[in-house]
C-alpha cells in the first residue's frame, strides 16, 4: 500500500520498487545491540539467581517460624527455638534513623552551601574534590575513624561500642555521597528558574527555599535514600566498632532510646556471623533448619528492608516530580 | 508614579506622549567587565518615564548586558563588575546602601526564554507579592492574580485553570504569564530581554500589543534582535554595536546612537546605524 503510493508519486521513468528502498544490513549496529542486550540480561540473570537461591534457602524459616524468627535473639552456639534476628533488626533500624537524622540534614545543608553560596574559587574546588575522594574511601577506614573517635576520644558520650557510635560512624560514612548527589541535583536546576525568582524581587534564601529546593527535591531524595541503603548494608565498619557476633545479653525494645548506649548488633553482622557458624558446624537446628537457612532468611529480611526504603524513595520522587509539572 | 500618571494622562493623545518625560533610569560612563574582559565601554543612556526604550544591535554588542545592569541582575554573575553609574530616579543603583532585592522589585524583568516557575499559574503570580509582603491573605492575592493576568491579557485564557501547572501553557501564554508575574509586584520599570525571540509571529504580535497597552503604567526597556519590532513598539531606540579593541585584540560593545525611534530609522546620524538598519551589516 505504502509502496504503491510511493511509486505512483515518483516521476515517470523513475520507477521505485522494493529493491530501490531496501538498504544493506547494518551488521555493526546489530552486533552492538546484541552486546548491550546481553550485558543487561547477564545482570538480571545474576540478580535472579541470587534471589532464587536466597529465598529457597530461607523459605523454610520464613514460612515455618517467621514470627519467632523476627522476635528471637542471637544464640551463642546451637540454633535453638529462641534463635532470631530481632536485635539485628533493631540495630539496623536505629542506624537508619541516625543516618536520616544526621547525614541527611548536614549533607544536604553542605550541598546547598557549596552550590548556592560558596564562590567558585580554588578553595571551593579543592573542597569539592576532597568530598569526592571521601566518597571513594573504603568503608573499613570509616570504621577505623569511628573506633578512634567514638570508642576512645568521645567515649564518655557514646559509652564505647554502642549503637550511638555505630549510627554516627555510618552517618559519617554516607555523608560524602549525600553531599555529592545533592550537589548534582541542585546543579541541575535551570538558572532561568533562579533568575525568574530574583527577577520578581525574591531574596537568595527565598529563591532557594521556594524554587531551587523543590525543583531539586526528587534528585536529592533519590540520591540520599540510595546512600541510606548503602549504610544499612555495611558490615565492615560495624565489626571495627565492636558489633556483637555471638550472644547479646539484653534485647531491648525497638523504641528503647536508653538502650542506644548498650552493646549492639545489626543485620549484616547477624548474617555474617550465622554464615560463619554454619560452616562445618554440626548443627541440627530448630525444626531441622540450621544457621545456614537462618542466614538466608536474614538476607531476605535485609533485602525487604532496603526495598521498602527504596520504594519510599520512588514514591516521594514521583510525588515531587508531579508537583514540578 | 501614580502621581505622575494623574498629571499626564497618556490616553488623552499622542501629543502628550511625545512631550519630554521625567528620566527614570540613567546610565553614565557605564563600563562592564567580565573578569579580565572589558565587555561594555562607556555607555550613556537615559530611559524616560512611560515610554518604551528599545536597545538594538548585532549579537555580542552588550545590549543584554547593559539591560541586566538596570536591575542588578549582573550581580548573579560572579565575575561581572560594573563601574560608572546607573541612576534610578537620581539614586545610584550601585551604591553600597542599595539592596539589590528591593531594586529588582521596583525594576522587574522578563527574560528571553519564557521561564515560568514549575508551579501552578496562581502560584506563579502570587510568589512575588507574597515575598515582597504586598499581600498575605488568599483573598488579596486572588485579587492581585486576577488584576495582573487581566493586565497581561491572559485572564480569559487561564481563569478556569489557575490551579494547573504553568508548564502546560503554550510558549506565548507562558511569556505573557511571565509579564503578569513581573507586573504583579507593581514595579516601576519593566526590563524585557528579547521577550519574543522564542515565540511565533502571532504570539509576538500579542506581546507587542500588550507592551503598548501597559506602557501607561510602566516604563519599558526592551532588548531586541528584531529591528522591525523596535520600530513598531518603541518610542526611543538605542543602537549598540561591537567594536574591536586593537590593543587587546578583544571585542567589546558600545553605544553608537540613541534617539527617537523615528529618527533612528529614518534619518540616523551615524553611518554605522544606517548600515545596520538598512541591513548592510550585522
Amino acid at each position: 500500500m505504502a509502496l504503491s503510493t510511493l511509486s505512483s508519486a515518483g516521476k515517470a521513468g523513475n520507477s521505485v520498487d522494493s529493491q530501490t528502498l531496501s538498504g544493506t544490513m547494518d551488521w555493526r549496529g546489530m552486533l552492538f545491540r546484541v552486546l548491550l542486550l546481553s550485558s543487561l540480561v547477564l545482570t538480571l540473570l545474576i540478580i535472579v539467581v541470587l534471589l532464587v537461591d536466597v529465598v529457597s534457602d530461607g523459605s523454610g524459616v520464613l514460612t515455618g517460624r517467621l514470627s519467632d524468627f523476627l522476635h528471637g535473639t542471637l544464640r551463642s552456639r546451637s540454633s535453638d527455638e529462641k534463635l532470631g534476628l530481632f536485635q539485628g533488626l533493631r540495630g539496623s533500624v536505629w542506624i537508619a534513623i541516625f543516618v536520616i537524622g544526621l547525614a541527611f540534614p548536614i549533607g544536604i545543608g553542605a550541598a546547598i552551601y557549596l552550590e548556592e553560596y560558596a564562590s567558585a574559587n580554588r578553595l571551593t574546588h579543592f573542597i569539592e574534590l576532597n568530598i569526592r575522594n571521601l566518597a571513594g574511601v573504603p568503608s573499613v577506614v570509616y570504621g577505623l575513624l569511628g573506633l578512634t573517635l567514638f570508642l576512645n576520644l568521645f567515649k564518655r558520650f557514646t559509652q564505647g561500642d554502642t549503637l550511638v557510635s555505630a549510627g554516627i560512624t555510618l552517618a559519617i560514612l554516607v555523608l560524602p555521597v549525600v553531599i555529592i548527589t545533592s550537589s548534582e541535583a541542585i546543579r541541575a536546576v535551570p538558572n532561568a528558574l533562579r533568575e525568574g525568582g530574583y527577577g520578581v524581587g525574591a531574596t537568595q534564601w527565598e529563591v532557594i527555599r521556594f524554587h531551587v529546593l523543590p525543583y531539586a527535591a526528587p534528585g536529592i531524595l533519590t540520591g540520599t535514600l540510595l546512600s541510606l541503603s548503602r549504610a544499612i548494608g555495611e558490615a565492615a565498619p560495624l565489626i571495627l566498632i565492636g558489633a556483637i557476633t555471638g550472644r547479646l545479653g539484653s534485647s531491648p525494645g525497638l523504641a528503647d532510646v536508653g538502650a542506644l548506649r548498650e552493646k549492639f548488633t545489626a543485620l549484616p553482622i547477624v548474617i555474617t556471623s550465622w554464615v560463619q557458624k554454619s560452616n562445618g558446624a554440626q548443627d541440627d537446628g530448630v525444626e531441622g533448619m540450621g544457621f545456614a537457612a537462618h542466614a538466608a532468611a536474614a538476607i531476605v529480611v535485609l533485602l525487604v528492608f532496603v526495598l521498602l526504603l527504596n520504594s519510599v524513595a520512588i514514591y516521594l520522587r514521583n510525588r515531587f516530580e508531579k508537583q514540578r509539572g | 508614579m501614580t502621581m505622575i500618571n494623574t498629571l499626564i494622562d497618556v490616553r488623552d493623545g499622542e501629543a502628550l506622549v511625545a512631550a519630554p518625560q521625567p528620566i527614570v533610569l540613567e546610565a553614565s560612563e557605564l563600563d562592564i567587565h567580565y573578569g579580565e574582559h572589558w565587555a561594555v565601554r562607556d555607555v550613556d543612556i537615559a530611559v524616560e518615564q512611560n515610554r518604551i526604550t528599545a536597545m538594538i544591535g548585532p549579537s555580542g554588542c552588550g545590549k543584554s548586558t547593559v539591560l541586566r545592569c538596570f536591575n542588578r541582575m549582573n550581580d548573579l554573575i560572579e565575575s561581572a563588575r560594573v563601574s560608572g553609574s546607573v541612576a534610578y530616579h537620581g539614586v545610584d543603583l550601585y551604591d553600597k546602601a542599595v539592596d539589590p532585592v528591593e531594586v529588582r522589585r521596583r525594576i522587574g524583568m522578563v527574560f528571553q526564554k519564557p521561564n515560568p516557575f514549575p508551579k501552578s499559574i496562581w502560584e506563579n503570580i502570587a510568589f512575588g507579592p507574597r515575598v515582597a509582603g504586598i499581600a498575605r491573605s488568599k483573598a488579596d492575592l486572588d485579587e492581585i492574580v486576577e488584576r495582573s493576568l487581566r493586565k497581561a491579557a491572559l485572564w480569559d485564557e487561564v481563569k478556569d485553570r489557575l490551579g494547573k501547572s504553568a508548564m502546560g501553557l503554550s510558549g506565548g501564554q507562558q511569556q505573557r504569564l511571565c509579564i503578569a508575574r513581573a507586573i504583579a509586584v507593581d514595579p516601576d520599570v519593566l526590563l524585557m530581554d528579547e521577550p519574543c525571540s522564542a515565540l511565533d509571529p502571532i504570539a509576538t504580535a500579542r506581546i507587542e500589543d500588550l507592551m503598548r497597552e501597559i506602557k501607561e503604567d510602566f516604563t519599558i526597556v526592551i532588548v531586541t534582535h528584531n529591528m522591525q519590532q523596535a520600530a513598531r513598539v518603541s518610542d526611543r531606540t538605542a543602537f549598540f554595536s561591537a567594536a574591536v579593541d586593537e590593543a587587546a585584540g578583544v571585542r567589546y560593545g558600545h553605544l553608537v546612537e540613541f534617539a527617537e525611534t523615528e529618527k533612528i530609522f529614518s534619518n540616523p546620524e551615524d553611518e554605522r546605524t544606517e548600515n545596520y538598519i538598512t541591513g548592510r551589516f550585522g
